[in-house]
């Protein structure tokens, strides 16, 4: 895979650039500022990009804001971001766009190089990963959402684990049930929300999304 | 302090506000007739050991100078300064000589005394000149319709109107045109000596220059302990949870990995868990320094600003919250993260103690007096003291530092709704506002 890598920490970046040329893809470029993740995210177009939250120039949100820019330009272009601390208000920016081919852990989590590049891989599959650490903080909430009340307490876990960018084998693994049976709890929990086959949207993110919304 | 009047009644004065004025001179003469009831009672407490008398007296006394200062604010616009609070108590004193020292010893106390005693005069006399023109007004036209047979019939000889001296149908005419002219010139002065008497109220009420400063003085030394206090706390809990928490997990992360590099060529197993138990014991160490971080300074405040880590509360908050926000820039950052703080403390105690549903988070920037305006309203059940609660002493003292203040009001069964006015300047508008 070609990756665009944004990191303003030099041992965080040369650690990233390491372990992915480990796993064998290549990094195409390797930014350590807003402005520049922006150019070179619009001129590589890379399978996926890896983007801190925090960037110079003003050390805030510049990652995020490169990243949400990027993805106006090129609908579903596949971004990770990582961040020191999760904010749900910033998953939910990055998932409104309904398209998926979005992440969003904390750093620690790269210390797990493996799970690490497997995530890397869901977000550039196009699919949707939220970090537990955002899942369980909405879990503690009283659930707001009618649809979201309607639904039972497995389906709800179920839901937690497709926001953490489970596969249906994954979350099967997980819970200790078999495929089938979360196929059939996926289903109840897509007609609960309102979510139809066939619609263009990626209904497994307008689902994680409805959660955040919660 | 201008004696500015409010806009709707510049320019000219309708009837109506006239007819007004002269209602509101008659309330302020009976209250001068109250003022002269207090100055009795004083006077009575100071001569009198009777107990209690005397700090009963000067809370009556205190009482009446509240409304009289409100009123002048509210009919009028002329602000009389807040009096500094009595510094000593109002405890009672014994001796003659001991009483009139408790009463002159505080200068707020004096000043009200002073002014009560003067008032019943003073300010009476100028609020019943308008009253009294038209009572009299009014006796000149009644004269003019019964002044005849008054003066014949009923034998009241030598009734006297002024100058006039009614003993027939065209003299009683005459007082009573001369009664109109008065009526119509009392309801003409009312306004002016409203007015008079809120400048009246103010030339003897409002402290000095140099007691304003010296309350202060004393509220800004308050202030500045408690912030000292405030951020010496915050520092001996930050180096207590880094040394009993990251601290000693990465010391024990030393350890487990020191102990994997000695069993590295005979026990690879083992290493293995030691390795996963570092890795957790780093993933621990830094999910403490997070929270940590967030408790200090929470990272969306410092990046998006107050408004967005509100909403980010809101989010995560157990109730249903709704979240308006005008605001077109931020505020300077300390400003911003004590109002952080204490909204967070609010919604903490809504979840906690209210046990409220639904809440509504309102921020606002009210650029004509420079000031943040946060109300949090919660649907629970109200009850919230300020004086009892130590989280709302809590926020009242954080707010006090940047010369805020907070509001709750809270009536047993709900809702409670906790107002918070800082003082502040917006920077510029950032260009990556929300």
């Amino acid at each position: 895979m070609r990756v665009v890598v944004a990191e303003d920490h030099f041992l965080l970046r040369d650690g990233l650039v390491r372990l992915l040329g480990a796993f064998g893809h290549e990094v195409v470029a390797a930014v350590d500022n807003g402005a520049a993740l922006l150019e070179s995210l619009l001129a590589e177009r890379p399978d996926v990009a890896i983007v801190d939250v925090r960037l110079p120039p003003d050390f805030a949100d510049e990652g995020l804001r490169a990243a949400l820019a990027a993805r106006r330009e090129v609908p579903a272009l596949p971004v990770l971001l990582l961040s020191q601390y999760v904010e749900p208000l910033y998953a939910r920016e990055l998932l409104a766009d309904g398209a998926g081919a979005v992440g969003y852990v904390l750093k620690d989590r790269v210390t797990d190089g493996a799970e690490f590049v497997r995530t890397i891989e869901q977000v550039a599959a196009g699919g949707t990963v939220m970090d537990p650490e955002v899942v369980s903080k909405l879990l503690a909430r009283k659930i707001r959402d009618q649809r979201l009340g309607s639904l039972t307490a497995r389906e709800r876990e179920v839901l937690g684990l497709l926001a953490q960018g489970r596969s249906n084998a994954g979350v099967a693994e997980s819970l200790v049930v078999t495929e089938k049976a979360v196929a059939k709890h996926i289903g109840n929990i897509f007609t609960k929300l309102g979510l139809y086959p066939g619609e263009s949207d990626n209904r497994r993110v307008l689902a994680v999304l409805a959660y955040l919304e919660g | 302090m201008t004696a500015a009047r409010r806009p709707d009644e510049q320019g000219e004065l309708g009837d109506m506000k006239r007819i007004r004025a002269l209602r509101r001179a008659h309330h302020l003469w009976w209250l001068s007739v109250l003022a002269m009831h207090w100055t009795t009672m004083v006077g009575l407490a100071v001569w009198t050991p009777v107990p209690g008398l005397l700090p009963w007296a000067a809370r009556g006394m205190r009482r009446l100078v509240d409304r009289e200062r409100a009123l002048a604010e509210r009919w009028s616009g002329v602000t009389v300064g807040a009096a500094p609070a009595p510094r000593t108590g109002e405890r009672e004193r014994h001796g003659v000589v001991a009483r009139y020292r408790w009463l002159i010893e505080d200068p707020q106390r004096l000043r009200e005394w002073r002014w009560v005693a003067l008032y019943s005069f003073v300010a009476g006399l100028v609020v019943a000149v308008p009253v009294g023109l038209v009572g009299y007004g009014l006796w000149g036209v009644f004269l003019a319709c019964f002044g005849w047979y008054l003066s014949t019939d009923a034998g009241w000889d030598g009734l006297w109107y002024t100058a006039i001296h009614v003993t027939d149908v065209p003299t009683g005419l005459m007082a009573g045109l001369l009664g109109l002219v008065l009526a119509q010139a009392g309801v003409w002065l009312a306004p002016s000596m409203v007015d008079r008497h809120a400048r009246f109220v103010r030339t003897a009420l409002a402290p000095s220059e140099q007691e304003v400063m010296a309350a202060r003085i004393a509220h800004l030394a308050a202030t500045r302990s408690d912030a000292v206090d405030t951020s010496a706390a915050e520092l001996r809990r930050i180096e207590r949870d880094l040394h009993d928490g990251a601290q000693a997990r990465l010391v024990a992360m030393g350890m487990t990995l020191d102990a994997a590099e000695h069993r590295l060529d005979k026990d690879p197993e083992a290493v293995r868990a030691l390795l996963a138990e570092a890795r957790a014991s780093s993933s621990a160490a830094l999910q403490e320094l997070r929270d940590l971080v967030r408790g200090i300074h929470p990272p969306v405040l410092a990046d998006r600003g107050l408004a967005d880590a509100v909403r980010s509360l809101a989010l995560l908050s157990p109730l249903d919250a709704e979240v308006t926000v005008d605001l077109p820039a931020r505020p300077e950052p300390p400003v911003e993260s004590a109002v952080y703080f204490a909204i967070a403390e609010t919604v903490t105690n809504a979840a906690k103690h209210a046990e409220a549903e639904r809440l509504w988070i309102d921020l606002a920037h009210d650029p004509e007096r420079g000031a943040l305006r946060v109300s949090v309203t919660d649907d629970g059940h109200g009850g919230a003291d300020p004086a009892r609660g130590s989280g709302l002493a809590g926020i009242e003292r954080r707010l006090a530092t940047f010369d805020g203040v907070l509001a709750v009001h809270s009536p047993a069964g709900g809702p409670t709704q906790i107002s918070m006015e800082v003082p502040c300047v917006l920077s510029s508008p950032k260009t990556t506002s929300c």
